[in-house]
Order: structure tokens, then sequence, then C-alpha cells
């Protein structure tokens, strides 16, 4: 099994409340008041509630929510766009929220960059001087800055784009200067706000593969906000799922769609493709025991889809698990048609409690 | 017996009324019936009841002032200030006075043959459109034709002069009240003030203030009129800029100053040049109505026309100014549309 990375980023206990006075509001939401009450009887919205989730280095964080549930206030909180009303967030065991106008200005500039929904490029200026942007902001300039800039242009699919401005390209271009523009500052962080959102769908899939193939090289820290599953279980090392402002379950994606622990989730992931989601490494046995009448070698990050190919429908099968050219575990077909069927809601048996 | 003085006996203020001396001097309607010898005011039946006025309390109690002492005290409250207030507003606008007389006098002593390509150079290099370069090459040489260059030449200078201050002072309040909620509420009145006052008005105090023959008299009358608009749009401007590019601007580090520099002034431009051109146009209308206080210029001609009943001086030199307000707006209309197609 994979050896756990240090967490880059720490949330602890963050609240966010909405409203005139949200410090007594507060003390409400710790007693229990629960967000419809608190609007109805006190006025306030109930942003976030007690959040705590740790991101690791080098990881693809996924948070995901419908619309309200609070993700993009979420996101503001790590570079502070947003102020919290109560609670810790760390970065690199470093307390964001105590820092000073110019610390936190050195923490925009150099630790975290963003990219926006709706690109928010700079419309006056070339995609070229877009892409410069952070690094001029920080008072770096000349041949070099330049020179990056085209580098990382090219590097998004870009080539030659450089003098255009933002409104002669299309929607996706946009976006890959966005992502552009997020590398050239060179941050280890990327903040990833509904990135793929406003991108239509064969473009979002492009985009997804680009970040994961840039991914795979620059290991950033990522955080993704995002409210589509599909986009969330094809990016996520982590995924946090977020309810009117609470975690509802957060884990790796397999665990969580093989173990939904809430009725919102189990509707939420009632919908997908398990076969083309799951991976052999979640559903096999874990053993280094010779198995006999093995049909043959799959992949532990192999999805199931591909084996049902592989062994053309049979489920009386068995195949060993590699992984990285040794036995990992042993995987049976009939195991592999359980895992096809969606975990019932009403089942109780079938629902773990949150870790 | 004049009609309010059962009022003021059923009051009870007979005894403080009848202090003598109270009285200022007279007005014209008691000269008028002291001359016919008339002593008392007539009783006047229900229908002619006055309104209970300054003037009309005063024929029954001499302690109420009437409105001319009224009027007299503003007057005598301003000319009591008028003195503290030169010592602050002199050196102040002294530096416009210099401006106007030191343009005025360039515009004049470069000759026509300069200065009417000159500017037909400016605005090629400004609009880039030939209609509109060809518009100002006709206006000019139809005015100088018909012997109203100076004039129309004296006026452009008071209005360049004018627009530069004003966007000079303008544009930084602007941007003043685009930060802050508090200062737009305090700004928002004054400007409605300044627009809406008859023009007039404002030069009643400045002729107190400042002797008539000083230039800076309508420069400011000129300026507090036309700056106006481009207070407004270089506010309305900044706050317009999209939120999520000032929110990519927070989020990548940059100071107030890097974001009002690079993000807020480069995208508030199209509405700025719009106030700026509302600025021209307001400082060419009310550099006619100054000529009252001796601006020179085109103005001075439509004076000469009311004054003198001279019909066709004032229609002429008024089409002429109909021509230099076509030129202005069409110039820097295209030099504007210029600036919004460039990278947007």
């Amino acid at each position: 099994m994979k050896q756990k990375k240090p967490v880059k980023i720490s949330i602890r206990k963050l609240y966010k409340i909405f409203g005139s006075d949200p410090k007594s509001a507060l003390e409400h939401v710790k007693a229990g008041v629960g967000k419809p009450d608190l609007l109805k009887r006190y006025g306030h919205v109930l942003g976030l509630q007690d959040i705590n989730v740790d991101m690791r280095d080098g990881e693809i964080t996924v948070i995901m929510g419908l619309s309200g549930s609070g993700k993009s206030t979420l996101i503001r909180h790590l570079n502070r766009l947003i102020e919290p009303t109560d609670g810790k967030v760390e970065v690199d065991g470093e307390d964001v929220l105590a820092y000073g106008e110019k610390k936190l200005r050195d923490l925009r500039r150099s630790k975290m960059s963003m990219v926006f929904q709706k690109f928010a490029l700079l419309p006056h200026r070339t995609v070229l001087e877009n892409t410069t942007m952070p690094r001029r902001v920080r008072g770096e300039g000349g041949q070099a800055t330049e020179d990056d800039g085209t580098k990382w242009l090219d590097r998004v699919g870009l080539h030659g784009y450089g003098g255009h401005y933002p409104n002669q390209l299309s929607g996706g271009m946009q976006q890959r200067v966005g992502i552009a523009r997020a590398l050239a500052s060179d941050s280890p962080i990327m903040l990833m706000d509904e990135a793929f959102s406003a991108l239509d769908p064969l473009i979002r899939t492009d985009m997804q593969d680009l970040l994961l193939e840039l991914q795979k090289e620059l290991h950033k820290t990522i955080v993704f906000i995002t409210h589509d599953l599909d986009e969330a279980l094809k990016l996520a090392d982590h995924l946090v799922i977020l309810k009117d402002g609470r975690v509802v379950q957060q884990g790796e994606p397999q665990e969580i769609l093989l173990h939904p622990n809430d009725p919102y989730i189990v509707d939420f992931i009632s919908d997908i493709n398990r076969a083309r989601v799951l991976r052999v490494r979640s559903i096999m046995e874990e053993t280094d025991r010779e198995g006999d009448g093995l049909a043959g070698e799959v992949d532990a990050d192999q999805n199931l889809e591909s084996v049902i190919a592989i062994s053309g429908g049979d489920t009386n099968l068995h195949y060993r698990v590699m992984s990285g050219g040794q036995q990992v575990g042993l995987l049976h077909m009939k195991d592999l048609v359980r895992a096809l069927v969606p975990v019932d809601a009403q089942d109780a048996s079938k629902r773990v409690s949150a870790a | 017996m004049a009609t309010y003085d059962g009022v003021i006996e059923a009051v009870g203020l007979t005894d403080w009324c009848s202090v003598e001396g109270a009285g200022g001097p007279m007005t014209m309607e008691e000269l008028m019936a002291q001359a016919r010898g008339e002593t008392e005011a007539p009783d006047v039946n229900l229908w002619e009841l006055p309104f209970p006025s300054l003037d009309a309390l005063n024929q029954s109690c001499s302690v109420i002032p009437r409105t001319r002492d009224m009027t007299d005290a503003v007057e005598q409250g301003f000319l009591g200030i008028k003195d503290a207030l030169r010592v602050v507003l002199d050196p102040i606008t002294t530096p416009l006075g210099w401006m106007l007389d030191l343009s005025l006098q360039f515009f004049q002593a470069v000759p026509w043959f300069i200065m009417i390509p000159f500017l037909i150079a400016i605005t090629w290099f400004a609009s880039k459109s030939a209609k509109v370069t060809a518009l100002v090459a006709f206006s000019f040489l139809f005015m100088a034709f018909i012997d109203h260059y100076v004039y129309a030449i004296q006026t452009l200078s008071i209005i360049f002069v004018c627009t530069i201050f004003s966007v000079v002072l303008g544009v930084p309040i602007g941007i003043a009240m685009s930060r802050s909620n508090v200062l737009q509420r305090g700004a928002i009145p004054v400007l409605d003030m300044l627009q809406t006052l008859p023009t007039f008005v404002y030069l009643v105090p400045l002729i107190f203030l400042f002797s008539v023959t000083e230039s800076k008299l309508y420069g400011i009358a000129i300026i507090l009129y036309a700056i106006v608009p481009v207070i407004r749009l270089t506010d309305l401007g900044i706050r317009l800029v999209d939120k999520d590019v000032i929110e990519a601007a927070n989020a990548f580090g940059m100071t107030s100053w890097q974001k009002l520099t690079r993000v807020q002034i480069p995208l508030a431009l199209p509405n700025i040049m719009a106030g700026i051109n509302q600025t021209i146009m307001m400082s060419l209308a009310m550099v006619v109505i100054a000529s009252l206080v001796s601006a020179p210029g085109l103005g001075v001609l439509v004076l000469r026309g009311i004054r003198n009943l001279e019909l066709g001086v004032g229609l002429v030199s008024g089409f002429c100014i109909v021509l230099l307000a076509i030129l202005l707006d069409r110039s820097t209309k295209a030099a504007l549309s210029r600036i919004d197609a460039s990278g947007r």
C-alpha cells in the first residue's frame, strides 16, 4: 500500500458564519443550533461548520458538494480571501490566520496560486502578460520571466498564442491560460475553484487529462473544488464531500464508493458507472498465497471495466493482481460482480460509520 | 393698522414688539406709500390676506426683520468670511490663473499656419479616423475664413486648461470615492448640487471672492461645473470592474497600489474616458456663460449679439460653438473607441 505523505495544509475546527454578528451566532452553532434554525431564529447564514481536513503534500484533494454546500467558501479560507469566524488553517505547520498583511501577501505570491471558474484573466493584457502576472506582481521581470511564461504556455498547449488577448480565445483555451498563470507562479499549492465547470464536457475531459499529466511530473498540492462526481473520482487522491457546510465523509474515493456512510452520498453515487471508477486494488483479496486455476494477471490500478473485457464476462475466473512487478493479491470475479451492485441506502449493514 | 396686529396682541407680544429703533431701511413699497400720502396700510379683506411673511409681520411688529434685512445679513456674513476665504483660496487657485493666461498667450502666439495643421495632426493621431480629421480640418479652416479663428482658439485654450485641471483633480477624487462608501455618500449630494445649480448662481459668490478681471474666476466656475462627470464616471468605472478579476488580483498577492494601477484603472479606462468627454462638453457649455465674467472667446461674440441686438454676430458665433462642440465630441469619442477596441 502507498505510504502516507506529510500533511501540507491542515484545517482544524473551521467555522464560518455570515451575518452582522457572527461571533455570538457561533455560540449558538456550538450549542447545537442547525443551519435552518440559525437562519430563521438569528438571521445568520451558516457557511461552514466544524471542518477538519488534512491535505497531503503532492496529492489532489477534491472537495465536492452541490451549490450552497460551502465548498467555494472553504477554498477561499486557505488563502484568506475569506476570513473565518473560528478555527485554524495551517500551511506547512504555520498558522495562516495569524499572518499579518505582508506575510499573507507573500503566501499568496509564492506559496499558493489559484485557478478560477470564470478564468478571471486580465482582459487588457495579452495571454503572455497574463501568464507572467504572478511573477511581475512579485517584482520580477525581464527576459527570464517572459521565457518562463512562454514555457508554461507551451506546456499547457498554447504554443504561439502569447500575443493574443484573452477574448480572442475559446473558454477552454482561456482556462489553459488560467492554469499556465497558476503554474508560472511556481507555488507548491494550487487552488482550483470549479476550474473546469464552465467548460463543455469534451473540453472538460481534455483539461482533466492535462491536469493529471502535469501533476504526474510536478507533484503540486492541489485543492480542487467541483460539483461533478465523475470529475471528483477521476482526479481525487483524497475526496471530501461537503453538505450544508459540513463534511459528510472524506477519504480515498474508492473507499467512499464501496462504503458510503450517508444516504446523501448513496444518492450521489447511485448513478455512476462503478465498473469504470472502481479499481482492482479496492476489491481484491490482499494476500500473497498462490491461487489455484489462475486465468492470468491484472494490474492493481486497472479499472473493473477492463478486467471484465479481459475475462469475457466469465464470473468463475480468478486473477493474480500485480503492482510494481510483485503480486499484491488475488481477484475473484464473483467479488467483482458483487462490487458492481450499488450499496442500498436502506441496507444499514452495508453502511459503515465514519472513521 | 397692519394685518397681523391682532395676532401679535393675542399672543401677547405687543410689549416685545414696541421696542423702538428696530426699523431698517425703508422698502420700496413703504416709500411709494409715503409718496402717495398714505400713512397706514389700507384694511384688507379676507381674500387679500397676505401670507404671514417676514415683511407682513414686520408691519405689525418692527422687531421682526424684513426679508431684505435677511438677504442683507447673508451678504454681510459672506463679506465677513470673504477675507478669510481669500487667504485660503487665493494661493490654491493662483496656478489656475497662471495656466489660463499662459495657455491663452501661447495659443494666440502660435501662428495659424502652424496651429491648424498641428490640431489636425493631433486629431489624426488620437482618432485614426479620416472622417473626424476631415471634420476638424474643415471646421478650423471655415472659422479662420470667417475671421472667427482667434475667438475659437481662445475658447479652445480655456477648455484645454480647464479639462486638464478637471481630470487631474477629478480622477483621484473619483478613485477615492470608489474606495470609500462613506465618502461616496457624502460626495454625491455635492456633485448633484454642482450639476443642478443654475450656472449663473455660482458666478455670484465667485464675483465677490475674486475680481472680475482675474482669469481664475471663470476658470473656477468652469471647473466646478465640468468636473462632475469625470468624478462620477471614474467612481462608477472602478466600482464596475469585474469582481472575479479583483479576486484573482488579490489571490496572486497584489498590493492595493498594484491592483489600482494594473487592474482597476485600466479596466475602468473606457468609463473614465467617457467622463472626460462629458467634461470637455460641459466646459464648452460653461465657457460661453463665463464670458459674462470676462472669459474671452466665442462667448464674447454671443454676448455682443445679445447686448447690441446684433443678430448675425450672435448666430454665426453660436454656429461656431456648435461646430467646436461637434468636433471635440467626435474626436474624443473616436479616441475613446480606440481605447475600447484595444485589448478587449
